[in-house]
């Protein structure tokens, strides 16, 4: 299968504290992959390597086929078109309105009309479960979960190929957590996008993820499938699916399956 | 009408149009499609096969949907050779497809002027509101010797005078030098060399030191105190402190409005004696008058009035910088833009007032004979 994110050996390192220490891991195309781990794991650094904001200490790291330590400046660029990024934060640039927002990109780097292009934010602010008034309000007016959205908003704009998601169902309310689930699951079914995502949802682990890793001490204590992880008897994992809260969610997610 | 391009093919059949869809129909190939489609006229009836369609996106079926609504508008449509896929996609985009558009935000003149005038008199009641807040939390503040915060005092005072020191140093000793050279070439002239030394003692003392001191400290430190309170703000930490019943005036705005209150009046007395040297320095220059010369005639000559003048100054002058400059960083709101405009406008008010104020002792010094 072909690899679209491939990393190897990663040491991240601030002075002598390290947060990674040789961590390795492969996303495949078309895949849903998740990033689990305990606060303070580097979760969001691994997440910042990938994206290029942070160069790792040591260790490579492929991501759509192009090795990021001497990446050029153009095919940077090129790259960076083909991602959407959702930030934990959303990230929104509070100078302009949500719409302006989520237009930026298609203005800047496609010819397309600008009729067209009202069409197209139009459909990406009702995917995420927002409506057309909010697409005229400034992310200071917005509430938490409504910036959420409209950052999702934005990282699709471009329909990219590969999509990050740090911690995308937090501040979300359990409906619209759900919902944003079945539209990941849809756009990867469609559009066959890969999507890295963090998250501490197991509702999301549960669903939509396919395979995903654990970070702890340093390291990828377990890679894989549920089943795969599961097997891992790090006191993470035991912590973490272990317990009645987890059996119950998964018991419930099989009930609603058949 | 034939036209073979690589997203379109069209067959000009005798009763319909064939409209073959070919390649990606994504994003970047989103504009060249578009001209092309523009030109094709509505037909009775249209067949539009999609089954040349190697990759798509929403922006690709979203074009689609403008079209095909419009030709069904016109006659009838067929549509074959679509995927599932793509089937999927028009369905997920109809069903978030929003007929009402997005509110504009523009404003025209006559609103923006109507805003800035009312957000003036907002601020300037703000301002009042401010200030009355400012002289409550003082009165408190020396009822209570206790909620007095030395620590916070003693860091401001290091930060917004000790580390001033150099820059003052360099400013004041050129407008020194500037003054003494040049009046030197005039004074000269009458034979009055001498008087180089009143001329400077006391433009030095009573105005120059402390205006340039001011502007320097209001460009210093009232703009990084706005900054700091600005972003204390979007970060929430002013609502949590309030939460805490840790009243902002008492935390932040106090200790750096009496800090300043300390160090400027000592930073207006090192640029006299900085500013002085550098007068001396171009007389000995210019006009040959010795340094023992000069200190001699500037004992004899300046008053010790016009060096009180200019010292008591300082805290009128840093009252007002901290108090700008805190009252803008607590104007500022959640947007990242209103940092930096607060903190030009603090700037900008600060040495306004600073200048106004110091023109109103003038007056009034003037008038009383001082």
């Amino acid at each position: 299968m072909e690899k679209v994110i491939e990393a190897k050996d990663i040491v991240t390192s601030f002075g002598k504290t390290v947060i990674h220490d040789k961590l390795s891991l492969e996303v495949n195309r078309g895949e849903i992959y998740g990033i689990l781990g305990e606060s303070g794991a580097g979760k969001t650094l691994l997440l910042k390597e990938m994206i290029m904001l942070l160069k790792p200490t040591a260790g490579e790291m492929w991501v759509l086929g192009h090795k990021l330590s001497d990446i050029s400046y153009q095919d940077a660029q090129m790259l960076r078109r083909e991602w959407g990024v959702l930030f934990q934060f959303g990230a929104l640039f509070t100078s302009l309105t949500v719409a302006e927002n989520i237009e930026l990109q298609l203005k800047e780097y496609t010819g397309i009309s600008k009729k067209m292009r009202d069409e197209i934010v139009k459909t990406k602010i009702s995917m995420v479960g927002l409506e057309a008034r909010a697409g005229g309000l400034y992310p200071s007016e917005l509430s938490g979960g409504m910036i959420k959205r409209a950052a999702l908003a934005r990282a699709l704009a471009m329909d990219p190929k590969l999509l990050f998601l740090d911690e995308p169902t937090s501040g979300l309310d359990p409906i619209g957590a759900r919902n944003f689930d079945a539209l990941i699951l849809e756009l990867r079914e469609l559009l066959g996008i890969t999507v890295v995502m963090i998250t501490h949802d197991l509702d999301s682990i549960y669903s939509i993820v396919d395979r995903f890793s654990v970070l702890a001490d340093k390291h990828v204590v377990a890679e894989g499938t549920l089943e795969n992880v599961l097997q891992s008897d790090h006191p993470f994992v035991e912590k973490f699916f272990k317990n009645e809260y987890a059996k119950n969610r998964w018991e419930k997610r099989v009930e609603a399956d058949v | 009408m034939n036209m073979n391009q690589p997203f379109l093919h069209i067959e000009n059949l005798e009763d319909h149009l064939v409209i073959h869809s070919r390649g990606a129909w994504t994003l970047y190939n989103e504009p060249t499609i578009h001209k092309m489609l523009q030109k094709i006229s509505p037909q009775k009836r249209i067949v539009w096969d999609f089954s040349g369609v190697e990759a798509f996106d929403s922006s690709g079926v979203l074009l689609f949907m403008a079209y095909y609504e419009m030709f069904k508008s016109q006659g009838e449509v067929v549509l074959t050779g679509y995927s599932e896929e793509q089937e999927r996609m028009y369905r997920l985009l109809l069903k978030n497809r929003i007929k009402e558009s997005i509110p504009v935000r523009k404003e025209g003149l006559l609103h923006r002027l109507g805003k800035t005038t009312v957000e003036g008199y907002d601020v300037f009641v703000k301002f009042l509101e401010f200030t009355g807040h400012m002289l409550i939390a003082f009165l408190r503040y020396f009822t209570t010797p206790g909620n007095i915060r030395m620590k916070e005092i003693t860091y401001h005072i290091e930060r917004s005078g000790v580390s001033a020191l150099l820059i003052i140093a360099l400013t004041s000793f050129l407008v020194g030098m500037v003054i003494s050279y040049q009046s030197a070439v005039e004074l000269a002239k009458f034979g009055a060399d001498i008087f180089i030394v009143d001329l400077a003692g006391i433009s030095i003392t009573r105005e120059l030191a402390p205006l340039i001191t001011a502007i320097v400290v209001a460009g210093r430190s009232g703009s990084a105190y706005t900054a700091q309170i600005g972003a204390m703000k979007i970060t929430e930490e002013i609502s949590a402190m309030r939460t805490m019943g840790f009243d902002p005036f008492y935390f932040l705005i106090l200790p750096r409005t009496l800090a300043l209150m300390i160090a400027l009046p000592l930073l207006i007395f090192f640029a006299d004696i900085v500013g002085m040297m550098g007068s001396m320095f171009a007389a000995s220059l210019e006009l040959n008058i010795s340094y023992g010369q000069f200190v001699d005639r500037l004992q004899e000559v300046l008053s010790v009035k016009h060096f009180w003048i200019g010292i008591i100054k300082g805290p009128f002058f840093a009252m007002l910088i901290a108090m700008i400059g805190c009252f803008r960083g607590l104007q500022v709101t959640d947007d990242t833009e209103s940092i930096g405009y607060q903190t030009t406008a603090s700037v900008v008010n600060s040495i306004f007032f600073v200048i106004a104020c110091d023109a109103l002792f003038s007056v009034i010094l003037t008038e009383w004979g001082i």
